[in-house]
C-alpha cells in the first residue's frame, strides 16, 4: 500500500496533502515575488535568493553566501551584513531547514525524485553518510579560504537553479538532471538529505529554533511506517515517536526540515506543528 | 565501553560490540570526509579558471579587481536588475565566465555611464565598490584600436565614429594628425586611446562601423602593457629637473661634414639644409 493511503481515506485527499500543497505554494510564491518585476514590471523582490531587496526597503542576504565571502577574505558591505543578520535571525528563531522545505526550489526536484523512486520501487545505488554534508560545508569554506573566491558557487546547484529560474538563464538543465538522476537512481534523498552544504548550514543555524513537529499522540501510532517512508530525513522521527534516547515527543533533530509530510500521511493524527517548549504528550 | 576489570579474555580483539560500533562509526566518518573532499575538489577544479574570463566580458563599473571580485560578488543580480539599459547580464552556468556573476559585452550593449551609477548603488556587498562616485573614474576596461589594417581612419578616411561617440571625447580618444605616407599629400587622423581617461564603457566598440570592430574594449589587465619599474622617460625627468640631468654633452660632427654648419653643430652660423636638425640632447 502506498504511504498515506490510510490518511487519504481518513482525512480526504486535501487533508492528506495539506502541508505539501502549502509548501509548494510557498516555494512558488517566493519565485513569483522575484518574477513579477521582470515579467509584469511590478517589482516586489529584486535580485535573487543569494541577496535581494524587497519593496526597496528590506535587504536580505543568504548567510551561507555571506560566510563563504568572509572565508574568502572579504568583508561584505553593510547592506549585505544587515541582510544576512535578518535572514540568519529568522531561521535561527523559527527553524533552520524551513529554508529547505519551504523556500528552496531544488526541494521540488528532489521530492519528485524521491516520490518516483518510491513509486518505481527502485532500491539501486549507494547512500552516502548523512554527515557528508558537514564535510562538504567545511570543505566549501576551506576552498573559499584557499582560493580567495566563492568556489562552491561555481557548482552550487541550489543557487544555480534558483538564479536560472529568476533570471531566465540557460545552462542549468545539466545541474537539474544531475541532481534528479542522483536522487532517483543512486541515493534516496541523496542531495538534500546527505550532501547539500547549504542544508547543513541552515540545519546548524536552526539547532535551537522554536518551530518543531511533535509526535504528541504517539500512543495512537500503529507502526504503519508511512511517516518514515515519506520523511526526507527519516532518522529524525524515531527519538520522538519511539522514545529512543529521549522522553520528549518533540522532533528536536537539526536535520528535520519542518516539511510536515509526516503530519499529512499519518492516518492517526500522531504529529502536529508546535513550539520547542511544548512537552505535552499522551504517553 | 567494556569494563576492564570484568573484561572477557576469550573475546578476540576487534570483535566486541563496542569496537564494531567504533569501526562502523570511523568508517562512516572516513566515507563522509572522503565524499566531502571529492565534492569540494570537484568544485575547486571547476572554479579555478575563474580568473581567466573571455576578453569580451567586461565587469560593471566599480568592480573590484577580478580576484577580489570573485570573493565579494554573491551573484545576486541586483546590479543587473537596476541597470536601466539592460547592459548587464548574469553569466549562465557552464560558460567561461564565473557563473552568476555580472558582465557585459560592449559590442552588444555598451555601458551608458549613468551619472548616478545605479548598478554600484544596488550592490549589497561592495563587489562593485561604493567608493566609485564619479562614473568617469570607472575602469571597466580599456579600448584598444586593435586592427590598424581595417580601421577606416588608418586607411585615410574620416570615419571618426569611435571618437565622436566617446563620452570622454578628446580625452579618452583623440584624433592624432599623421602624414599619410601612401598618398604623400593627405593627413591621417588616427583615433588614439588614452588609458588615463578611458572608462571602458564600450561605446567605441559598439559603434565601430565595420562588420567586426577594429577598436575593442578589453579588461584592463589584458589590454594594458607595463613599463619596467626602473624606466624613466628622459623628457619627463628633464622637465621635472629643469634641464638635462647629465649636463652638456660632447657633440660630434657627422663624419665628412666637419667644419660645415649643416654637418657640425660646433660651427656657428645658419644651417642651410644638410643633416643638422638643430636637435640637442
Amino acid at each position: 500500500m502506498r504511504p498515506g493511503a490510510e490518511a487519504v481515506r481518513v482525512k480526504g485527499w486535501f487533508g492528506a496533502h495539506r502541508w505539501l500543497i502549502l509548501r509548494r505554494v510557498a516555494q512558488l510564491s517566493v519565485l513569483a515575488l522575484f518574477l513579477t518585476g521582470p515579467w509584469f514590471g511590478v517589482w516586489i523582490a529584486k535580485g535573487n535568493l543569494a541577496s535581494s531587496l524587497t519593496l526597496d526597503v528590506l535587504p536580505l542576504t543568504d548567510p551561507y553566501l555571506f560566510v563563504q565571502s568572509l572565508a574568502a577574505g572579504f568583508m561584505p558591505g553593510a547592506t549585505a551584513l544587515i541582510g544576512a543578520a535578518i535572514v540568519a535571525g529568522f531561521y535561527a528563531l523559527f527553524g533552520g531547514r524551513l529554508y529547505c522545505a519551504w523556500v528552496c526550489p531544488v526541494n521540488v526536484l528532489t521530492d519528485t525524485a524521491a516520490w518516483l523512486r518510491r513509486r518505481l520501487g527502485l532500491k539501486s545505488g549507494r547512500v552516502p553518510d548523512a554527515n557528508t554534508r558537514y564535510w562538504v560545508l567545511a570543505g566549501s569554506l576551506l576552498a573559499a579560504a584557499l582560493t580567495s573566491s566563492l568556489v562552491w558557487e561555481w557548482v552550487n546547484p541550489v543557487t544555480v537553479v534558483q538564479r536560472s529560474l529568476i533570471f531566465g538563464l540557460g545552462g542549468s538543465l545539466t545541474v537539474v538532471i544531475a541532481i534528479f538522476a542522483y536522487d532517483l537512481l543512486v541515493a534516496s534523498r541523496g542531495w538534500c538529505g546527505h550532501l547539500c552544504p547549504m542544508g547543513a548550514f541552515y540545519g546548524l543555524l536552526g539547532q535551537k529554533s522554536l518551530l518543531r513537529i511533535t509526535a504528541d499522540r504517539r500512543s495512537a501510532c500503529n507502526d504503519c511506517m508511512d511517516c518514515f517512508k515519506v520523511c526526507p530525513e527519516p532518522q529524525v522521527i524515531r527519538p520522538a515517536l519511539k522514545k529512543a534516547g529521549q522522553d520528549s515527543p518533540l522532533i528536536l533533530d537539526r536535520d528535520c526540515t519542518n516539511c510536515g509530510r509526516c503530519i499529512d500521511v499519518c492516518g492517526r493524527n500522531v504529529f502536529h506543528f508546535t513550539h520547542r517548549f511544548d512537552q505535552r504528550s499522551d504517553s | 565501553m567494556t569494563d576492564p576489570s570484568t573484561a572477557k579474555p576469550a573475546r578476540t580483539p576487534g570483535t566486541s560490540p563496542a569496537s564494531v560500533a567504533r569501526r562502523k562509526f570511523l568508517n562512516g566518518i572516513a566515507a563522509a570526509a572522503g565524499t566531502g573532499c571529492l565534492l569540494t575538489l570537484g568544485a575547486l577544479m571547476a572554479g579555478r579558471p575563474a580568473s581567466a574570463n573571455p576578453a569580451q566580458a567586461l565587469r560593471p563599473p566599480g568592480a573590484l579587481a577580478e580576484d577580489d571580485f570573485l570573493s565579494a560578488c554573491v551573484r545576486c543580480g541586483l546590479c543587473v536588475r537596476d541597470c536601466p539599459y539592460d547592459t548587464l547580464k548574469l553569466a549562465p552556468f557552464g560558460g567561461a565566465i564565473a557563473n552568476g556573476t555580472p558582465y557585459f559585452t560592449a559590442r552588444q550593449v555598451a555601458c551608458e555611464m549613468c551619472d548616478d551609477i545605479p548598478c554600484v548603488k544596488a550592490c549589497p556587498t561592495g563587489a562593485l565598490t561604493p567608493k566609485l562616485n564619479d562614473i568617469h573614474e570607472a575602469k571597466m576596461g580599456l579600448a584598444v584600436l586593435s586592427d590598424h589594417e581595417s580601421c577606416l581612419n588608418f586607411l585615410g578616411l574620416r570615419c571618426d565614429v569611435c571618437y565622436r561617440v566617446c563620452p570622454v571625447i578628446d580625452k579618452a580618444i583623440t584624433l592624432e594628425n599623421v602624414h599619410n605616407q601612401r598618398s604623400d599629400r593627405h593627413a591621417m587622423l588616427l583615433p588614439t586611446v588614452h588609458s588615463e581617461h578611458c572608462t571602458g564603457c564600450g561605446k567605441c566598440e559598439k559603434s565601430c562601423v565595420l562588420p567586426e570592430a577594429a577598436i575593442k574594449v578589453m579588461p584592463v589587465a589584458l589590454a594594458q602593457g607595463k613599463l619596467p619599474e626602473h624606466y624613466r622617460k628622459g623628457w619627463e625627468e628633464k622637465a621635472k629637473h629643469g634641464g638635462s640631468l647629465i649636463g652638456d654633452q660632447v657633440e660630434m660632427p657627422v663624419r665628412g661634414m666637419e667644419d660645415k654648419a649643416y654637418g657640425d653643430s660646433r660651427v656657428d652660423g645658419p644651417a642651410v639644409g644638410g643633416l643638422n636638425s638643430g636637435w640637442k640632447p
